[in-house]
């Protein structure tokens, strides 16, 4: 199979959100689109499944819940119960309205952390990374469509010149 | 154009002819270009305040506590006000970040960075403070969950200094990790421009090599809103559990049930304060002015007169319970007739004045879109911030319920010379950090162009008239 894609270049938000509903609806399939910020509904537009990182976040902040209870409990009920400024010490649950803010920060805490580092990994982002956007201008004012090529190279660029794109590459794609 | 619109009688939020790549362009001159001298004055003074500050807390850690003014009755004074001060001050930027995301409060993307930024230069500053006060900071791992050395002697879960620990961690962290989620796109802009191989190379490491995918946005902006979601409750959560060391305890004039909501709005106060004092240099020394504009201070000016009006309410309480329960212990806390005439009456006095009288100059339309003013006004409402906690620390414990408990707090040149040394690396680390990284979030300002950029207002008006 040809590694062959096509780049198109936009450089405004609206003109590039009506060049993907009108490439969709032609049928052809966007690879990617790379901006320099967040375009509003162009996940709609591309079709994108809505992402779970909130529901990640919120199984997260139930684990560090979790943890906490088992913390406090272990540590001031179990493993060495003491009798401090009268705080029943018998039961969790007797001793839990001292332990609320330690429960709240550490829910906050595993909640915000994990999320973090799941879209980190989930969208390949850390330290040392390599960054894939093949155009630098993508971070500046820059959009870039990317459709992959199959001999129909001729009708992609009529297509994409109609939709107001302001450059058209075809370049082959490494890797 | 339609999907951009806002309603023609709010005022822009980005000036001038902007567009995509101006903004690029102006946001990242101060990093590209050279500083200039005042830059170069105020970094080496500050870092001579650092190193005088470092020096202070060697002699501190060296010598003893004794070095302080502390005695008998007063444990906690200097130290204590600082941290108070620096954590609260660190308030505004998540407050900023995250509660006004929240509310969709689009002004919010040109200072947000900084103010971001600032709360965890705060937050360092803060945290130097109880960790030098421990006297052996060798030790500071010992507030950590550990069984220590001597046996399985773990820490305290119902002692609010420890939920303390817990809290500014938690917040640090976040913050830290919210912050720079947002900046990685615009460090991805400074890296795809830097021509000099190096710079290349550290801007490529710190932005994670962020590409911008529509996938990426999706999930940067659901992990946003989560995220601001969660540091709101953080935010105020901090505070609370700060005034819960003075309001858990049993001392007249500490143990008030109004102090977790009346410190939260003191900290969004004093953090909202310190924005504008730092943004109001800061606008004219990176030519940001289009973008840091009059209505942003003015809205800045109006959360400053929303807080300290909540402020004033609760000193007034504070006073007014004092007097009424008639009990002489009560007339010695720091909002009483006993303070107001007694040997701390010139720190009562401050504080009202600072806290109180000045602010109040924002309700005058001029005054509060005058930058000059803010500045001085925001300069004014940091003193008496600071002076605040100290009435709460030291006038408090100045007079306890026997006589021999009266003392009063001196400071030695070790307690200022720490506070101004923790001035200095504050204003080190911000300075370094105007240098360096992109000062406004230029991917979410870039959003907000062609709703809010004048030059597009002027355009739609034109095709309404």
């Amino acid at each position: 199979m040809s590694n062959k894609v096509i780049h198109a270049f936009y450089t405004d938000d609206d003109i590039l959100m009506d060049a993907v509903k009108k490439v969709r609806s032609e049928q052809h399939h966007i690879e990617e689109v790379f901006c320099p910020f967040p375009v509003h509904g162009l996940d709609k537009a591309l079709g994108l499944a809505p992402t779970r990182l909130a529901i990640t976040a919120f199984m997260y902040g139930c684990v560090g819940l979790g943890f906490a209870i088992w913390m406090t409990n272990y540590m001031m009920i179990q493993d060495w119960p003491q009798d401090i400024g009268g705080k029943p010490n018998f039961t969790w649950w007797a001793n839990m309205p001292a332990f609320v803010p330690i429960l709240f920060e550490m829910t906050v805490f595993f909640a915000a952390h994990l999320m973090v580092i799941t879209f980190y990994m989930r969208s390949r982002i850390w330290p040392f990374k390599e960054a894939e956007n093949p155009d630098p201008r993508t971070t500046d004012d820059h959009f870039l469509m990317e459709i992959p090529v199959h001999n129909n190279e001729k009708e992609l660029t009529a297509l994409l010149k109609g939709t107001g794109a302001v450059e058209i590459n075809i370049v082959e794609k490494h890797s | 154009m339609s999907s951009h619109y806002e309603a023609p009688i709010r005022e822009p939020l980005i000036l001038g002819e902007k567009s995509y790549h101006d903004i690029t362009v102006d946001i990242a001159k101060p990093i590209e270009g050279k500083a200039n001298k005042n830059w170069y004055i105020a970094f080496y003074i500050a870092l001579a305040a650092m190193l005088w500050g470092f020096g202070c807390i060697f002699y501190t850690i060296g010598t003893g506590i004794g070095t302080w003014g502390l005695n008998k009755n007063i444990g906690w004074a200097w130290d204590i006000t600082n941290f108070v001060w620096w954590v609260g001050i660190g308030h505004a930027g998540t407050l900023i970040s995250a509660v006004l995301l929240l509310f969709r409060q689009k002004w919010r993307m040109a200072i947000n960075r900084s103010a971001e930024a600032m709360t965890i230069f705060a937050v360092f500053q803060a945290g130097l403070f109880p960790i030098i006060h421990m006297g052996r900071p060798w030790n500071g791992y010992w507030v950590l969950p550990m069984p220590n050395q001597f046996g399985s002697l773990w820490v305290n879960f119902n002692s609010p200094l420890l939920w303390d620990v817990f809290a500014i961690s938690t917040y640090l962290s976040v913050s830290l990790i919210f912050w720079w989620t947002g900046l990685l796109p615009d460090f991805a802009m400074i890296r795809d421009r830097a021509v000099k191989p190096f710079q290349k190379k550290i801007y490529s490491l710190l932005s994670f090599g962020w590409s911008g995918r529509a996938k990426d946005w999706q999930r940067f902006e659901e992990v946003s809103l989560v995220l601001a979601g969660l540091a709101t409750p953080l935010v105020l959560s901090v505070h609370t559990i700060v005034s819960m060391d003075f309001a858990t305890s049993i001392n007249p004039g500490w143990h008030s049930t109004i102090f977790p909501p009346y410190f939260v709005a003191g900290a969004i106060f004093s953090g909202f304060a310190m924005v504008q004092t730092l943004l109001g240099i800061m606008r004219k020394v990176t030519n940001l002015e289009n973008y840091i504009t009059r209505l942003h201070i003015e809205y800045m000016n109006i959360v400053i007169i929303l807080t300290g009006g909540i402020v004033a309410v609760a000193y007034a309480t504070e006073f007014f319970i004092a007097w009424y329960t008639a009990s002489p212990y009560e007339n010695y806390t720091y909002l009483s007739v006993g303070a107001a005439t007694g040997p701390y009456a010139w720190a009562f006095w401050s504080l009202i004045f600072f806290n109180i009288l000045t602010p109040q100059l924002l309700w005058f339309r001029k005054i509060r879109r005058s930058f000059i003013w803010s500045f001085i006004i925001s300069i004014f409402i940091n003193i008496g911030m600071w002076f605040e906690r100290f009435d709460i620390i030291a006038i408090v414990l100045s007079k306890g319920h026997l006589p021999s408990t009266w003392w009063r707090f001196e400071p030695t040149f070790v307690d200022v010379g720490i506070f101004i040394g923790t001035i200095g690396f504050f204003f080190v680390l911000f300075l370094l950090y105007a240098r360096t990284f992109p000062v406004i979030a230029q991917a979410e300002v870039k959003t907000i162009l062609k709703s809010s950029g004048e030059s597009y207002k002027k355009l739609r008006d034109g095709n309404h008239e």
